[in-house]
């Protein structure tokens, strides 16, 4: 568990230093992400101990985001102020995101399964 | 309140062991409510725990600076935790090769779908650009989005607050959604929802199927990554142009 949480803060600190260094406009541990992934493809997949550590991780993913959620009440005063605007856009977004993303992911697929899926077709 | 209570109190409040138990025993505690309620998506333990945790600071007049010196101990773990999506997002490695094509390009006009959609409504109504600039990255996991606001000058903590509410919402609004288009493959249903409304509508997507769940997964992840790169070029020029 520590060799893995270890690789985890190496990859997280790499991609720190790269987007400080490069000026990068994405945050230093969606590129450690990145990189793990490259790192994993090149290497054919994680140790068991890395794969265990993650997933006990991101079992309590729910947990990190309370410190942060907590923080809303340094919002109230402008959550009061613009509900009317939040909400419509959070509702409207959301369900204008699911309706473009899942119909043209319907549309795409149906051109390309008969080419290439014959054995993993779903019923 | 006696004398000797009252100077306990004065000095635990100021330490930050009192945040860090305090953001444990609430997480617990909803973990507890969401499980008897048979994790319906209302019962989001985010929520609870936040909503618990609110309440207890404001009733005891604590500042929040003073709760998140025992609170970022946790924080900091989201850092490791985004890395560490790069685990189940390999598991799919063979899905995405196979669908690469018609994926990204579903992923790309969600992403964008996501951003802009929220910007103009948001922009339309008449919220502020702070919130504005803050709903943006609403659709993408909480520590990418917070990284995102900071990155675009958004408020990272309002962000974490508006992207939990978006889970919410595409969690408990998907499976209507997709019966009124008559959307059925489990594979559309959850890559959609995983762009959409990352970690909370993944979660949702396993509750209906393994393989929905997977193609979440695989979305939420992707579009973390892409929103990041994306976003920043993208929002702060849209905001100068809608003046």
């Amino acid at each position: 568990m520590l060799n893995a949480i270890t690789l985890l803060l190496v990859f997280q600190l790499a991609g720190e230093a790269i987007a400080r260094l490069f000026d990068l406009p994405v945050p230093g541990p969606v590129i450690g992400m990145a990189l793990l992934f490259a790192a994993l493809a090149l290497r054919g997949g994680p140790s068991g101990e890395l794969r265990e550590t993650a997933q006990n991780l991101l079992q309590h993913l729910s947990l990190l985001f309370v410190p942060a959620g907590v923080g809303v009440m340094l919002h109230f005063q402008r959550m009061a102020d613009e509900w009317l605007p939040i909400v419509i856009a959070l509702l409207a977004s959301t369900f204008i995101t699911i309706a473009v993303t899942a119909l043209l992911l319907r549309a795409l697929t149906r051109h390309h399964q008969p080419a290439h899926t014959d054995t993993e077709r779903q019923p | 309140m006696s004398p000797r209570i009252g100077e306990v109190w004065v000095y635990l409040a100021a330490s930050p062991l009192l945040g860090l138990t305090l953001t444990l025993l609430a997480y617990q505690g909803a973990v507890l409510v969401s499980n008897r309620c048979s994790g319906h998506p209302l019962a989001n333990p985010v929520l609870l725990a936040v909503t618990a945790l609110v309440t207890v600071l404001w009733i005891t007049g604590t500042p929040y600076r003073t709760y998140f010196d025992g609170a970022q101990f946790v924080h900091f773990l989201l850092g490791p935790a985004t890395v560490a999506l790069a685990i189940p997002l390999y598991a799919q490695l063979g899905r995405l090769k196979r669908m690469a094509v018609p994926l990204l390009m579903a992923l790309l006009a969600g992403s964008l779908s996501a951003a802009i959609s929220a910007v103009l409504i948001g922009h339309l109504l008449g919220a502020s650009d702070a919130t504005v600039l803050s709903l943006a990255p609403k659709s993408v996991t909480t520590p990418i989005a917070m990284g995102i606001a900071e990155r675009i000058g958004g408020l990272p903590s309002l962000t974490a607050v508006l992207v939990i509410i978006t889970g919410i919402l595409g969690a408990i609004g998907a499976r209507g959604l997709y019966t009124l288009l008559r959307i059925d493959d489990p594979a559309v249903r959850g890559f959609a929802l995983g762009t959409a409304s990352h970690g909370i509508g993944t979660a949702r997507a396993f509750q209906v199927s393994e393989q929905a769940g997977a193609f979440a997964a695989l979305a939420m992840g992707l579009n973390g990554l892409l929103t990041a790169v994306l976003l920043p070029w993208l929002i702060p020029p849209l905001i100068r142009w809608l003046g």
